[in-house]
C-alpha cells in the first residue's frame, strides 16, 4: 500500500522555492496540485511535454483514411450513383466527409487517451489529498513507497524545513 | 553587446546587385529572344504583383500587431516596415509597366475589336482610364500610408511616448479596413481580369490568403539572413516559434480558400465558371497539383510538430518551399489567360526575372533596415516582447 506525504503553501512563491530546496535534496516530488496555474513549475517540476498530441495525429490520421476508404467503397462498389455526369471516384466531393471524420476521431481519441492516462471518469477511483486545493492551498505530494518510519521522518523534515505550512501523511 | 543597427556591407549588395543583373539579362533575353512579348510581359506582371504584396504584408503584419497590441511582434515588428519599403518602389514598376504596353499585352479587355457582348456589358468597369484611376488611386494611398505608418512607428521608438503608439495604432486601423477593400478590388484589376469573362467572388482574398502565406515566409527568411549576419539577438526561439505558427496556420487558410473556390466550382459544373479549371487541368496539369503539394502538403506536415515551428533547418527550407509555391500559384493565376497552354512554360525567363525582383525586393528591404534601429527599445511592449514565451 502506498503512502503519501502531503505538505501545503499558502502562497505560490514560497511554494516554487520551497519545491527547489526539496528537489536539491533529492526527494521525488510524485505532484504538485494548484489552485491555478503557477508560471516556471513545469520546469521546476522537470515534467515532460504531453504526448496528447501524437494521439490526435494517429487518431485523426486513421478518420481520414476511414472516411476517404469508406466513400470510395460507397460511390464507386456498393451503390454508386451518376451525380450529374460527374465520376464515380469523385476527389474533391469526398474531401468534406474525409476532413469532418479527421477532426471527429482526432477529438474522441484525445478525449479518450486524456480519460484513460489520467485515470478519470466514470467509475474510477482517485485520492483527493487535500480539500483545499481548490481553495488557497498549494499541495505537494511526495509519495512514499516503503514501511520506513525512518525515511519517512528524513522526508518530513526536509519539507518542513523548506517552509512547508502543514504537513501530514495518508495512507 | 547588442548589435541593433544593421549596415550593409559590400558583399551583400554586390549579391543582390548581381541578382538584378540576371534579372535584366533575362529581360533583355525575353524582349529579343524567342519567348515572345506576351510572355514576358505576364511574367514581369506576375513578379511585380507578387513582390509588391509581399512588401504589402510586411505593412499588413506591422499594422495588425498594432491594433492588437500584440507584444511579441515588437521584437520583429522591424522586418515588415523594412518590406513595406519596397511598395512606392513596386507601385511605381507597375505603373510603369502598364503605362509601357504591359496593359494591352496582357489584358484581353483593352482591345477594342475583342470586345464580345459579355465583356461589353463590363466595360462601365473595366475600361482604361478608370483602370488607370483605381491603380494609381490604390498604389498612391498604400505608398503614403507606408510612409506615414513608419514615421510614426520611428517615433514610438525614438521617444517612447504613448501619443505616438496610439496615433499608430489609430493609423494602422485605417490602414487595415482601406488594405481589406484595396487588395480585393486590385486582385480583380491586375489578376482576375486577365481570364476577362471569368468570375470568382472568392477570388480577392484567396489571393490575399496566397500573399498572406508567403509574406511570413519572406520575414522568417530575413529574419533569418539577419541573424546568420549577426544581428537580432533580441529575437529568440519563443517569437520564431510564433511566425512558424503563422507559417502552419496561413497555409492550411490558402488551402481552405483555395479548396472553396475549387470545389464550389467543380460542384456546380457551370460551363463559365468550369472554363477557368478546365483550361487549367488541360495545359497546366501538372503544376496544378505541385502548386497544391509546394502552398499546403509540405508545409502542413512538415511543420506540423512543435519542434519544427522552433527550429530553422526545418523552418527555412519550408518557407523556401512556400514562397515558392506561392509564386506557382500565381503563375497559374496570370499564364493561362495571358499566354496560354502552348506558349508558355517555366523557363531561363521565369527564373532569370524572378531572381531579379527579389534582388531588387532584398536590396530595398535591407536598405530601409539600415535606416532604423533593429530592436525598438523604447517600445511600450518591447519589455514584454522579450519575456515572451509560449507552450504550444
Amino acid at each position: 500500500m502506498n503512502k503519501y506525504l502531503t505538505a501545503y503553501y499558502l502562497d505560490e512563491e514560497d511554494l516554487l522555492k520551497g519545491l527547489k530546496k526539496i528537489k536539491s535534496k533529492g526527494v521525488e516530488v510524485a505532484d504538485v496540485l494548484t489552485p491555478f496555474p503557477v508560471h516556471g513549475l513545469d520546469k521546476v517540476l522537470g515534467l515532460r511535454r504531453s504526448r496528447l498530441s501524437i494521439i490526435a495525429f494517429a487518431g485523426g490520421a486513421i478518420g481520414a483514411t476511414l472516411g476517404f476508404l469508406f466513400q470510395a467503397w460507397v460511390f464507386t462498389r456498393a451503390y454508386p450513383i451518376n451525380f450529374g455526369g460527374k465520376p464515380y471516384f469523385a476527389v474533391p466531393s469526398f474531401m468534406p466527409v474525409t476532413f469532418e471524420l479527421a477532426v471527429l476521431f482526432a477529438a474522441f481519441s484525445m478525449v479518450f487517451a486524456f480519460l484513460i492516462s489520467n485515470n478519470l471518469g466514470p467509475g474510477s477511483k482517485n485520492i483527493i489529498h487535500d480539500e483545499q486545493i481548490t481553495d488557497d492551498r498549494f499541495l505537494l505530494v511526495v509519495k512514499m513507497d516503503e514501511e520506513d518510519d525512518e525515511k519517512v521522518k528524513a522526508v518530513e523534515i526536509i519539507l518542513s524545513d523548506a517552509g512547508a505550512q502543514g504537513i501530514t501523511l495518508k495512507a | 553587446m547588442e548589435n541593433l543597427t544593421f549596415k550593409l556591407t559590400k558583399k551583400t549588395v554586390t549579391v543582390f546587385v548581381v541578382m538584378i543583373a540576371i534579372g535584366l539579362i533575362a529581360l533583355l533575353y525575353g524582349v529579343l529572344g524567342s519567348p515572345g512579348a506576351e510572355r514576358v510581359a505576364a511574367n514581369l506582371l506576375l513578379n511585380n504583383y507578387y513582390f509588391l504584396s509581399l512588401g504589402l504584408i510586411g505593412l499588413f503584419f506591422v499594422t495588425v500587431h498594432a491594433i492588437s497590441e500584440s507584444a511579441w511582434h515588437t521584437s520583429v515588428g522591424r522586418i515588415g516596415e523594412a518590406m513595406s519599403a519596397f511598395i512606392p518602389a513596386g507601385g511605381a514598376l507597375l505603373l510603369i509597366f502598364f503605362v509601357l504596353g504591359g496593359l494591352h499585352l496582357v489584358f484581353e479587355w483593352t482591345h477594342e475589336d475583342h470586345l464580345d457582348a459579355i465583356l461589353l456589358k463590363k466595360t462601365p468597369y473595366l475600361n482604361e482610364p478608370f483602370f488607370y484611376i483605381r491603380s494609381v488611386f490604390f498604389i498612391g494611398v498604400w505608398a503614403a500610408m507606408a510612409h506615414y505608418i513608419r514615421k510614426v512607428s520611428l517615433q514610438v521608438d525614438l521617444n517612447g511616448d504613448m501619443k505616438y503608439f496610439n496615433r499608430l495604432r489609430t493609423l494602422s486601423a485605417v490602414f487595415i479596413v482601406f488594405y481589406a477593400l484595396s487588395s480585393v478590388v486590385t486582385s480583380w484589376d491586375w489578376l482576375m481580369s486577365i481570364d476577362a469573362h471569368w468570375f470568382s467572388t472568392l477570388y480577392g482574398w484567396y489571393v490575399f490568403s496566397s500573399m498572406l502565406a508567403s509574406g511570413v515566409a519572406m520575414i522568417i527568411i530575413i529574419l533569418y539572413i539577419l541573424k546568420r549576419m549577426g544581428y537580432m539577438d533580441h529575437v529568440n526561439v519563443e517569437h520564431i516559434h510564433d511566425l512558424g505558427k503563422y507559417l502552419f496556420g496561413f497555409s492550411i487558410f490558402w488551402a481552405y480558400l483555395w479548396y472553396s473556390q475549387y470545389m464550389l466550382i467543380w460542384y456546380a459544373n457551370i460551363p463559365e465558371e468550369t472554363v477557368y479549371f478546365y483550361e487549367r487541368h488541360k495545359n497546366f496539369e501538372g503544376i496544378f497539383y505541385v502548386n497544391l503539394i509546394l502552398c499546403f502538403v509540405i508545409p502542413f506536415f512538415a511543420l506540423m510538430t512543435r519542434n519544427s515551428k522552433r527550429t530553422f533547418s526545418v523552418l527555412i527550407p519550408v518557407s523556401v518551399i512556400v514562397i515558392i509555391g506561392h509564386w506557382v500559384d500565381l503563375y497559374l493565376l496570370i499564364m493561362p489567360g495571358a499566354v496560354g497552354g502552348e506558349k508558355s512554360g517555366i523557363g531561363l525567363l521565369e527564373i532569370g526575372l524572378t531572381i531579379g525582383f527579389m534582388g531588387l525586393f532584398l536590396l530595398v528591404t535591407f536598405w530601409a533596415l539600415t535606416k532604423a534601429p533593429l530592436a525598438s527599445k523604447k517600445h511600450p511592449l518591447y519589455k514584454e516582447s522579450l519575456d515572451y514565451h509560449t507552450n504550444y
